[in-house]
């Protein structure tokens, strides 16, 4: 199998999966959201009505208009395609089509903060603060786990190995955001050094909105970075540990290369395939748990809005957002699986 | 591969870790246990009933910090009565004795008395306080409303009762200070000389005496109120802590150990069975698993909960839906190897049914490898739970740990460094999921020999 066919496979499954995630997504609020639909189609036909003075002057009694009224929203309805259920293929494919093509429809109750109820408008406003914030720490993580992992695997069983090993299962045991709690408690109350909700204070507009933005992201920052470096390091570790005791490496050693040379090129280049891959999932585990830790903070992102829309059921944006989560969820996982091909030659000839 | 059950025991007990893990899991059973035989399954309704809680201060410190405090700060504390009932002619008496060593720095913010009476007439009830120092002083004296036939009465005495503080104005001549702007809580457990806390025992002493009918009392209580409660404190809504706290015990370890046996057990039947049948059944299988492992877990159970129902049972299946992936991905991978052996080529030119095959030869083998996983895959359903129920989207019929840390966040516990409220919690949380990372660290030694070094 070429790594072509490969990839092309890999690609159908994502495409399905982002298909049932939808489908599922839609089955589970369908019948709330028709209620929703018809209401609002209800409220707005009936506004239009009473608002224009000459039909209502037309109309002899108030029972008249009454039913007036009630057969101009069943066409509406007609119209709209709401008359039938949210289960008929065709309502189901129209609602895929929309969302496929980013046409969430309108929000019911959450705006972005320029005022637009667009849902895509109020998620692309969202989108780069979580990005900035999640990648941010990635990167820290990564580099900080990839330099310990590296430290601890060159002296298996000595102390450091220990405590890399302890850190990383203690604290992957605790909640992100009971850290987070912790976190706030610690700086913003005992030592009130940083912002305990990470929402900045001054408007968009402001210039210095962006500076204000990166101060009120430490706190977010420094937590994720703690929690996930240690996990992080034990990984690099065990795949580096793996990886010393092969034979060519004993031969390297046997040729009298340095150590640190075979540790940090050697080594570290042939534990390079599920290193990124695990990072790369790893991106995108995050985002997903970006709902709770961005609800903790009062990050101003995708995650906390997805927290507000779930407060007041507004569905279009539920929708929406889950649609974008799964989409980043899957392209990353795609992009480990071209990286683990680039970076395994077996996974191409196999 | 294989090992005897006697293997893995002996290696086991070696492992200290993996005891260490089994220690904790008993403590925790044991806190379980405590929960159900001293909490009664009727006061967890009464968890988010707020009227259940008014005899609790609000936001109060655990007890215990006192002993790290120079200055003692009161401690809220009930206190049961020591009744005694005497009858001469037709007179009956019930009196309730409340005794308190009182040694803390300040004064207590107010005290309550709290009792029911069962009688017909028209009863008395005096109130008096004898302090440490010998004087009595008297707190109250009034009368309950009278009844012709039997009748219950409820009734409540507060500290800042006007007739009460009119009666401890009658002693200001043997106060050295003006007794004008105090409390009568300032003025009983005030010293002589100067308007400082008198310590020592104090005894409330309240009487009732009724003419001609009969009398009981029931439910009677005094209530200091101070500023620490308990164990562990109390919340903003004046919820005891310690009840949720040792309550979630129990929780977490249903859901934990629930979720992960059935995501295990599903997991491995279906890799299993995938990996056996081969061909075009393990290919549709597994297309099957990617697209479920491929899913943004947090979302999907976000809606679900929403959509469907956050009763406990509820979040355990949609758990139990989003666990089985990875194990079964492994179990498939070990089966496809299994099943090449020769005592399973043996027993299918045997003529052994499939089903069979996977049961008695196939699942056996791969048994301690599931339980290291059931181990590992239970700290994930916990916090997963916990983040659930932190999002708010809980039972809310119960109080698991993520509860309290959802209400705790919700009114702000961190801003305003409620500790109490906070850290326990997550704690338990944390502890309950190492004990089962020990004992899968020690599974897991066993069965990867490789990771030993």
């Amino acid at each position: 199998m070429g790594f072509a066919r490969y990839l092309a496979k890999r690609a159908i499954t994502m495409f399905g999966v982002l298909m049932a995630t939808l489908l599922i997504t839609v089955a589970l609020v369908g019948s709330n959201m028709d209620t929703i639909l018809k209401q609002s189609v209800a409220v707005e036909v009936r506004t239009a009505i009473t608002n224009d003075k000459h039909i209502i002057i037309d109309f002899p009694s108030p029972e008249a208009l009454e039913k007036y009224i009630q057969d101009q929203i069943k066409q509406r309805e007609i119209v709209l395609g709401l008359d039938k259920p949210w289960y008929t293929p065709q309502r189901l494919g129209l609602a895929m089509y929309r969302i496929l093509t980013l046409d969430f429809g309108h929000a019911k109750f959450l705006t972005s903060d320029t005022g637009s109820s667009d849902v895509k408008d109020i998620i692309l406003e969202k989108m780069p603060r979580t990005i900035l914030l999640f990648t941010t720490a990635t990167v820290i993580i990564s580099i900080i786990g990839i330099l310990v992992g590296a430290i601890a695997s060159s002296k298996v069983n000595s102390k450091i190995d220990k405590i890399t090993s302890a850190f990383a299962v203690i604290s992957s045991s605790f909640p992100v955001w009971w850290v987070g709690l912790l976190m706030i408690f610690l700086f913003a109350f005992v030592y009130p050094i940083f912002p305990a909700r990470a929402t900045p204070t001054v408007p968009v507009t402001d210039p210095g909105y962006y500076l204000s933005l990166l101060y009120h992201m430490s706190l977010p920052l420094i937590t994720l970075v703690l929690i996930g470096f240690g996990s992080w390091s034990y990984l690099v570790r065990n795949f580096l540990v793996g990886v010393l005791q092969e034979d060519f490496i004993m031969a390297k050693k046997a040729a009298g290369i340095d150590k640190k040379k075979i540790l940090y090129s050697h080594a570290l280049k042939n534990a390079a395939p599920p290193i990124i891959t695990i990072l790369a999932l790893g991106l995108s585990g995050s985002l997903g748990g970006s709902i709770i830790t961005e609800a903790v903070f009062d990050w101003p992102g995708m995650g906390r809005l997805y927290y507000e829309a779930i407060g007041v059921l507004d569905l279009p944006v539920i929708i929406g957002e889950t649609y974008v989560l799964t989409a980043f969820f899957l392209v990353s996982i795609f992009l480990a699986d071209i990286l683990y091909g680039y970076f395994d030659p077996r996974v191409r000839r196999q | 591969m294989s090992f005897s059950p006697r293997e893995i025991r002996d290696e086991f007990l070696k492992n200290n870790i993996g005891l260490i893990g089994i220690g904790i899991l008993g403590a925790l059973f044991g806190l379980s246990i405590i929960a159900f035989v001293t909490i009664p399954a009727e006061s967890l309704r009464q968890w988010n009933d707020p009227a259940s809680w008014l005899a609790y201060p609000k936001s109060a410190m655990p007890a215990w910090i006192n002993y790290f405090l120079p200055q003692k700060i009161p401690e809220h504390l009930v206190l049961l009565p020591q009744a005694s009932t005497q009858k001469s002619g037709d007179i009956i008496s019930v009196t309730n004795l409340f005794a308190v060593d009182y040694q803390y720095d300040s004064f207590p913010s107010d005290f309550i008395y709290q009792y029911g009476a069962k009688y017909s007439g028209s009863p008395l009830i005096f109130m008096s306080v004898a302090r440490p120092d010998g004087m009595v002083l008297q707190l109250i004296s009034t009368s309950l409303p009278s009844a012709r036939t039997e009748a219950k009465f409820t009734g409540m005495i507060f500290s800042t009762d006007d007739s009460m503080k009119k009666n401890l104005k009658n002693n200001s001549g043997k106060f050295s200070f003006s007794l004008d702007t105090l409390s009568s809580g300032d003025i009983v457990f005030s010293k002589l000389d100067q308007n400082k806390i008198l310590k020592g025992h104090y005894i409330f002493k309240v009487t009732i005496y009724n003419v001609g009918g009969n009398l009981s009392l029931d439910e009677s209580k005094f209530i200091l109120g101070g500023k620490v409660y308990g164990l562990m404190g109390t919340d903003e809504l004046r919820r005891d802590l310690a009840v949720g706290l040792l309550w979630g015990t129990p929780l977490a370890l249903f859901i934990g150990i629930t979720v992960s046996v059935g995501s295990v057990i599903l997991g491995l039947v279906y890799g299993v069975f995938a990996g056996y049948k081969g061909k075009k059944t393990d290919e549709t299988m597994m297309r099957l698993n990617d697209i479920v492992y491929a899913m943004p877990v947090l979302p999907l159970l976000i809606i679900l909960a929403v959509t469907v129902g956050n009763s406990i049972f509820l979040i355990v299946g949609f758990l139990v839906i989003f666990g089985w992936v990875g194990i079964a991905k492994v179990s498939r991978s070990m089966a496809l190897q299994i099943k090449e052996l020769q005592y399973v080529e043996a027993s299918k030119l045997m003529g052994q049914k499939g089903w069979k095959i996977i049961f008695k030869h196939i699942i056996p083998q791969l048994l301690p490898y599931t339980f290291a996983s059931i181990a590992i895959s239970v700290p994930g359903a916990i916090i997963t739970e916990a983040g659930l129920s932190f999002l708010g989207l809980g039972d809310p019929t119960f109080p698991t740990w993520g509860q309290i840390l959802h209400d705790a966040s919700s009114y702000g516990a961190a801003e305003r460094g409620l500790w109490w409220w906070i850290i326990p919690p997550g704690i338990m949380i944390a502890i309950t999921g190492l004990a089962f990372v020990f004992m899968g660290h020690a599974m897991d030694t066993i069965v990867n020999p490789k990771l030993r070094r």
